[in-house]
Parts: structure tokens; sequence; C-alpha cells
């Protein structure tokens, strides 16, 4: 990064919401239908439709603003964007103009170059997406509207990020809490979660910002991050050239790993934004904020401070814990059938992840359950098996689903703690390898894993290793 | 068959006792129509198929016994409802060929009581005009004189009832387009408070303003007619959810004891002679009923004409945007790319009122003009609504003029477009403050053009109004006449 200038970026999210219907009528929002067939006289535009206000849309809304630490607005007011487009059936895109449901929110970020730091979001409102064109060879274009009327939240940010990895920061920390509410599938390359960049550069000190170019095309974080970086790089190069950064929408190339100019000019679109009259102004009472914040889930930023304080986990297993809901979920339910959270951490986040990787399958749909995994880490605990025993006890598990003790029954698996008996497999053991056994008693401490390493592999792994050890020192002092 | 002088609820009589059948009456109707429409021009489309069906279906069901308050009455509806059998055209080229794939609300209501259709009514494109000069299918004539506009822009509505080609009618009133047309046809028109009547399936003029309503040629039809369109409906977010009241038990209740208000602004200079006889002479027999007359002011109706072209445009600009020759109605096309395409079916689908007023809203709304237009005129109105409320305080209802001259001559204001404005100077400011009124005959000039007047009534008291019209109506004699054509 070129040290004469800061770099600042302001972040336009939109988050598509998981309702089962639209935001203004009750077609079904599934995709990969029919084109078109998803659609009725409103979301069509057909003369005369009305729309209807989709109550769970304002619900997912509150239930973000609150999340992202914004005021929700008591009376806020649907508006219409005027603007021609083919996949604009109205004419108009219903969305929120001077005054949107969620004000004043901010969220904590943290980067390696420039640690924490709270960035400020402006706003978030709902509007409806537009449709979809789709381009023929020819010289025509075809218009799906079965994605019209989808309902959106659009995040609006503060210009408060100063580097492509505290955009990628903030990016991260909104998809998570979108994605712990369940509000959006937070799939980027699918469009679920959308991004534009408004990036510019200034020289140190300056007051005020330079001119910006909204990115665009941005689906994935990565792309994201090399669209931020590229764009730095290019405005700073303009800049020295001595000629000056124009506003525009730039284009992600991915292919190349640049951007490139939209539209010029034309951009400077007047929506003629006005109150939409066929919509009343939508009140939400002070009743409803409070019920949805009482319903929020906890959320990543809380999750991780108490996993650390309560559980005592590292800053490190909590971050990775805590990332997802869905994980965090099956630890919290493995903690609570299993009190050593360490373990259970170990656990989640090495054989489960591992076999859920390998699989390919959610943590949510996976076979060993948090009873089933409670199960053998509790056999762990009161010395039934050994910790390499219980990842066989896992896999077999994972493929029959049985308990467990079923398991550690049926193959005989349970860990011999008979000293009489693992001493006498160690007799064996000694007598078989005099002379090993004498370098050991002269010193040769490695081989103490050898001794150990025997006894395990005689009794086929069942053996307590931490009993095998201690008689092992018996005898070396014997 | 007579059928002058009869109302809804007598002729449902007639249907009950078997005394004629709505296959019948409907034959009737279309005969009238098709021995009337070539000098009135009322109708867009005749729905003569789809009306016997319906026409037989009605007989069936008052057979049956379970008979509803319109089964088997012939009605028309302006060609602003969408209905699903028969092409919607709002009057517009745009929309020639246009089939809606649903019914309006106000005309699924119709249909669940079986009332029969009988065609779509002319109008002026979009409804805006109030000269019913600005429709794709011709002006409509006047009944009483041909050489006359009808009014507008529900004009096929109002000369319809007043030519006998339709037993009622419904309209739609945006600044007053049920109103003055029905005033100047000598029928029965009224507009209920914002909210009464389900928009949905009506096309958009200008959403803030637009309301059903029925034209008749009495009181009680439209009493009648209002109580099955009204309600609420859950698919037009600003219908309001109050229930509707039976109209019909409290019309005949008399005005004995009420207060009504004289605006004094609408009792000024200019004002037409006999036009201000006729409401003059009202005002006498209102006295006369026992009523008490107060004046009263609603000091902001100066604004109200401006100010409702400020807002009405805007909206309407946007609400016009989706006739875009992409997804329905007419497509010009002339391989000039989507630019092209737009501009091309644009310029050639709407006429040039339509395009006036997109203009005139787009103006309205554009950045650097917004505050000083589109807001300003939003708290003008807010002030005429209040000027409205304030003068309920203190009466029941308020009667004034409907339009300040008798019908015009038909090309009389169409090169003045802002003359044509001031026509609907009397019934404008009742749209911005969304309160309910009527206009009933109560005259006629000296050329025996009909003369309206006008009552205002508070939110929602519709039935107080109605009983008051039917009250005028019972102690005159200027209702219920059928045009000599």
């Amino acid at each position: 990064m070129d040290s004469r200038y800061e770099v600042v970026i302001g972040l336009e999210v939109h988050v598509q919401l998981t309702t089962k219907t639209k935001i203004f009528c009750g077609c079904s929002k599934d995709f990969g239908q029919e084109p078109n067939s998803q659609t009725c006289p409103v979301c069509l535009g057909l003369p005369g439709a009305l729309p209807v206000l989709n109550k769970q849309v304002v619900e997912y809304a509150i239930k973000t603003g609150l999340a992202t630490n914004h005021q929700i607005a008591p009376r806020s007011i649907f508006a219409r964007k005027n603007y021609f487009y083919p996949d604009l059936p109205k004419g108009y895109q219903i969305s929120q103009f001077e005054l949107p449901i969620c004000e004043h929110g901010w969220l904590n970020i943290e980067t390696e170059e420039l640690g924490k730091k709270k960035v400020g979001i402006t706003r978030i409102h709902m509007e409806e997406d537009a449709g979809k064109l789709i381009h023929s060879d020819g010289n025509s274009s075809a218009v799906d509207l079965n994605r019209a009327c989808t309902p959106l939240l659009e995040v609006v940010s503060e210009p408060d990020m100063r580097s492509a990895d505290e955009a990628i920061a903030y990016l991260k920390q909104l998809h998570q809490i979108v994605m712990y509410l369940g509000v959006c599938d937070g799939n980027l390359e699918e469009g679920s979660f959308r991004c534009d960049a408004n990036v510019s550069v200034r020289l140190w000190g300056q007051k005020e910002l330079g001119t910006r170019a909204e990115l665009k095309n941005l689906n994935s974080f990565r792309f994201i991050k090399q669209a931020i970086e590229y764009e730095v790089e290019r405005q700073i190069d303009v800049i020295d050239d001595g000629g000056k950064v124009v506003q525009e929408t730039r284009l992600f190339d991915a292919d190349a790993g640049t951007t490139r100019s939209m539209r010029g000019k034309e951009e400077a679109h007047d929506y003629r934004y006005f109150p939409d009259p066929d919509l009343v102004p939508l009140v939400v009472d002070h009743a409803w904020v409070e019920r949805v914040r009482a319903e929020l889930p906890e959320l990543p930023e809380a999750k991780l401070q108490r996993y650390q304080d309560e559980l005592g986990l590292t800053e490190y297993d909590a971050g990775v814990i805590s990332s997802e809901r869905a994980v965090a979920e099956y630890f919290e339910a493995l903690v609570g059938l299993h009190n050593n959270a360490k373990i259970c951490a170990n656990w989640v986040m090495g054989e489960l992840s591992r076999a859920l990787n390998e699989n390919d399958i959610a943590i949510a749909d996976c076979p060993v359950t948090p009873d089933l995994l409670a199960g053998i880490l509790n056999r762990i605990a009161d010395n039934t098996i050994s910790g390499k025993i219980a990842k066989k006890v896992f896999e077999e598990i994972w493929q029959s689903g049985k308990t467990a003790d079923q398991v550690i029954e049926e193959k005989g698996l349970k860990q011999v703690t008979d000293t009489g008996a693992i001493e006498a497999i160690l007799d064996e053991i000694i007598a078989a390898n005099q002379s090993q056994f004498e370098e050991l008693k002269g010193g040769k401490e490695k081989l103490m894993g050898f001794f150990v390493g025997q006894v395990m592999k005689a009794s086929k792994g069942k053996a307590n290793p931490g009993m095998v050890n201690q008689l092992m020192q018996k005898k070396l002092k014997g | 068959m007579q059928l002058d002088n009869l109302t809804i609820s007598q002729l449902r009589e007639k249907l009950a006792s078997g005394e004629t059948t709505s296959v019948e009456l409907t034959k009737a109707f279309l005969a009238r129509i098709a021995a009337t429409d070539e000098k009135v021009n009322a109708f867009i489309t005749v729905c003569e198929e789809e009306a016997l069906a319906a026409a037989e279906a009605a007989d069936q069901r008052i057979a049956a016994g379970n008979a509803a308050p319109l089964t088997g009455i012939p009605l028309a509806v302006k060609d602003i409802f969408n209905t699903i059998d028969v092409r919607t055209t709002c009057g517009s080229k745009i929309l020639d060929n246009y089939v809606s794939p649903y019914d309006a609300t106000a005309i699924a209501k119709l249909r669940e009581q079986g009332a029969v259709i009988i065609g779509k009514l002319n109008m002026d494109e979009f409804a805006m005009g109030s000269s019913n000069e600005n429709s794709a299918a011709g002006s409509v004539k006047n009944p009483w004189d041909l050489e006359r506009v009808p009014g507008g822009s529900s004009g096929g509505s109002a000369a319809s009832v007043a030519a006998g080609q339709a037993l009622a009618t419904l309209g739609t009133d945006t600044g007053g387009s049920i109103r003055q047309p029905a005033s100047h046809c000598g029928v029965v028109g009224l507009k209920p408070t914002y909210g009464r009547v389900s928009r949905f399936g009506v096309i958009a003029y200008a959403s803030s303003l637009d309301q059903v309503g029925p034209v008749a040629r009495n009181v009680e039809d439209c009493a009648t007619i209002l109580g099955v369109v009204a309600g609420y409906d859950p698919a037009d977010s600003t219908s309001v959810d109050t229930p509707v009241p039976d109209y019909l038990a409290t019309i005949k209740d008399g005005v004995k004891g009420k207060k009504i208000g004289l605006p004094k602004e609408y009792f000024i200079e200019g004002l037409d002679a006999d036009v201000k006889k006729a409401v003059d002479a009202a005002i006498e027999t209102y006295k006369s009923l026992g009523a008490e007359i107060v004046e009263v002011s609603l000091p902001h109706t100066d604004y109200a004409v401006a100010c409702y072209y400020l807002i009405a445009t805007a909206e309407a600009s946007s609400n016009l945007a989706r006739y875009d020759g992409v997804r329905f109605g007419v497509r010009k096309d002339e391989g000039e790319g989507l630019i092209g395409m737009y501009q091309q079916t644009r310029a050639a689908g709407f006429g040039d009122e339509v395009k006036r007023r997109i203009m005139l809203g787009t103006y309205a709304l554009s950045s650097g003009y917004y505050d000083a237009y589109y807001l300003k005129a939003q708290k003008v109105r807010t002030l005429i609504r209040q000027d409205f409320l304030d003068a309920f305080e203190q009466v029941d209802f308020m009667l004034a003029p409907v339009a300040p001259t008798p019908a015009f001559k038909i090309g009389e204001k169409t090169d003045d477009p802002l003359q044509m404005y001031l026509s609907d100077i009397f019934t404008i400011p009742l749209n911005l403050a969304g309160t309910c009124g009527l206009s009933l005959p109560c005259g006629t000039s000296s050329e025996g053009l009909p003369i309206g007047l006008q009552l205002f009534g508070k939110p929602f008291a519709e039935g107080e109004i109605l009983q008051a019209a039917w009250a005028f109506e019972s102690a005159t004699d200027f209702g219920g006449k059928l045009a000599p054509l």
C-alpha cells in the first residue's frame, strides 16, 4: 500500500431474505423454476395490482437491525425509486428512502494490520429485487420475473473502512450475523449476499473524501479484496499521473483481476424518489421491537467472549466454534452432556469436522449427534476407552448410528484396567526385549515410548496407556 | 317494459316475483345500447355474450331462492376496472389489446352478487380529463345535448345512466371524475371516503386520490351499490378496516335538525347564474326540510387545483411507467434498441393529455424541484384536509355547487388545458381531503342542461350524505329522468 494515501471504503450490501414469499405478494420465491412461473399480477406489475407488505420481511429487518446495533424507526416509509428497465416491471422499485426502518448501527471488526475498530452502519432499509434479463445469442433478450419482488435488505455502511482487509472483516462479520439470524442463506456466488464497494483514496490528513468509484460484480470475499486492492492502485496511479478520479460505476473482471468502467455520466440518474402512495407508513411499536430483541439468538461476538470466560476455551477455539451458528449449537449441546468443554471443543474442531468435511455433510445433518458424541467422551472420561479407541468408536457410530456403549460392547473395545493383566503383558514384552529394557534403565528415555507402544499393540489398544506408564515406571525402579 | 323510475330494490321484487327475468332485463338494456350508443358513445366494449350468460345464471339463482341484492341487475363499469373476461383499455391506445388475468375487487364483489356486467364504459384516457374528450375510443356525448360533453373522466359512467343504457354504473373519482359528469348528465354520483372501496384492480391514475364509486339514477341505487362494493380488502393496503353500515336502513331518516355548512369559498363571483339559482333553491329546500344552514369556511380552497395538479401528476408519472411495451399492451418497435422501443411505444400509445400530465409530474418530482412542488403540495394538502375537518366540527355536512357551469360544448376547452382544469375547482378539494361527497340533480339551466348539487360528508359518513340526498330527491322532482334520445 502506498503510504502517502489513505484508503476510504464504504460498503453497500444487499441481503436477500429467506422468507417463504415475496415482499409485496404471496408468490413463492423458490429459485430455479421455469421462468416467470413464480409470478402474479403484483410482481408482474400489471395494471391495477397493488403491493401488500410481507410482515415477515419487517420482522427480519428488525432482527438484523437489532443484531447490528441499530435504532428501529417507530414509523418508516416506503418510497418509489423511478427508472425504466425491462427487468423492473412497474418502472419503479419499491424501496425506502427518507425514513428507513433501521438507522445508526455499528459493528466491531478486527484486522491484523489495523487492530480492533467500530464500523458505523448508516442504515438498513427494505426493498424489492428486480427480475433477470436473459440475453440470447441473437439480438433479443428475455425477461424472467421470478426474482422480481424478492425481499432484500440493503445495509449501507459509513465510509469507515481503511483497507481491503477491514472491508472483508466487516463483510464477514455481517455475513456471519445474517446467517446466525437465519434471515439469509449467505450465498455470495448466487447473489444472496451482494456487495458493492465505494472506494476512494485521499492524501493523509486531507479532510474531504476523494472521488469514489462504485465497484460491482463482487461475488466472493476473495474478489472483493482483489477488486478493492486493484482499484486503490488504479486511483493512485491516476492521481500520480496528474489525472482525476471520476465518479463512476466499475465492474470487477474476475478473469483479469481488474475493474473497468461500466457507465459514465448516464449514472447521474434522477430517481425521483417519493413516498409510495400504495403503502401506508409502516408503524413498528416498542412491544414488537422488544419481542424481536428477546428472541434474538446469542450472537457470535457474545459467544466468543462467553466461551473464553465461562468455558475456558482459548480465543482461537472459541472463535472457530462460534463462527457458525450450527457449529456453536452443536458444541453447546455437547457441553450440556459432557462437562469438559476443552475436550468437547477439541472433538468438534478435530474428529467431527474432519468427518463432516470428508463426507461433505452439514453439521446439522451429522449422523453422530451431540448425544452420541457425548456418549463417547463420557467413556473416555471414565477410562472405559482410550482416546485412540474413541476414534474407532466414532467411526463405528458414524456408520451405524449405535451408541458408544453398544459399539464398545459389541466390538469388545473396553479398555483393560486390570493391573494384573497389563503387568502380565508388560512382563512378556520386557522378557522379549531385555537389552532395550536395560538401555532404558540406563537412561535412554526414548525407549519408554517403544515399550508402551508394544503393550498397546499387544492389547489391541485396549490397555489403559496411563496405567502402562505407571507400571513401567514401577518396573524401572524395581 | 317501462324501466324509468324503477329502483334496484323495486326491480329485485319484480325479479323475485317472476314479473321479469334478468335475461329479459339484460336484453332490454343491450337493445337500448344498440339503439343509442352510436350517438352517445358511452361504451368501449359491450359484453353481450358474457352478460347474457351471467343473466341466465342469475335467473337460476333467483329461482333457487338465494338471490343477493344485485343478482340479475344489469350494470356497466368504467373501463378502468380490470375484468378477466373482456379487454380493459382504460381509454388508451396503449391498452387496446389488453385483457387482464384477474378481476378488480369491486368487480369480483359485483360478480359474487350475481350482477350482470353489460359493458365497459368510455372514459378519459387513464381517467385524466374533465370532459371525456381524451379517450382513444372517442368523445362521449352528453345525452341531454349531443353537442356537449358529459363531463369526465367517468363520462361513460354518467352518460350511459342518463341515456338509459344501464341501470347504474361504477366509476372512479380522483378530482371529481364521478361527481362532475353525474352533475352534467343529471344523475346521482357518489365519491366514497378514501379507503372505503378497494382500489385493487382499478387501474391507477393518482393512487392517493383515486376512489371507486357508483353512478345511478337515484340515491337509493347508489346506496345499494356502495353497500356491495365497500369494505376492507387485504389486497389494498390503503383500504380501511371499518364496518360497512346498512346504508338503506337509514336512508329515509331525513335532515331535520341537521346542520348544513355552506363553504363561502364555493359561492363566488363568476359562478354561472343558472347554477347559482339552482343551488340557492336547493338550500331553501333543505331549510324547508328542517335543516339549519350556516356559513363555513374552507380557507385553502384557492390552492386546491394547483395542489392537485402537482400530486396527481406526480403519482401518475410513476404509475404510468409500467406501460413500457415490455410485458403487455401495445408495443411499437422499429428496431432502434430498448430506449427506442420505450419512446416509440409511449409516444404512440399515450394521448396528449396523458403525456402532458406525465411530464408535469416528472418535473414536480425531479431533483431540485421536489421540495418546491411535490413536498409543498403535500403540505398544502394537509391544510386542505384540516379545513374540512375543522368545518365538520361545526356542521354535519356541507353543500356546494359541483361545477361552475353546466356541461360545456365539445371542443370548447380542448385548446386551453388550464380552463379545463378549472372546471374541477369545486370537486378537487374533497379528493385532497379524502372524505366523501356526492352529486345529485338540483335543476336545469335555461338551455335545459342538468345542474348538480354537491354534498360533502365527514370521513366514512356516506350514510349521512345519502340520507340528506334522499331527502332532497324525495322533496323535489329533478332526478331519475332519462334523456330523450
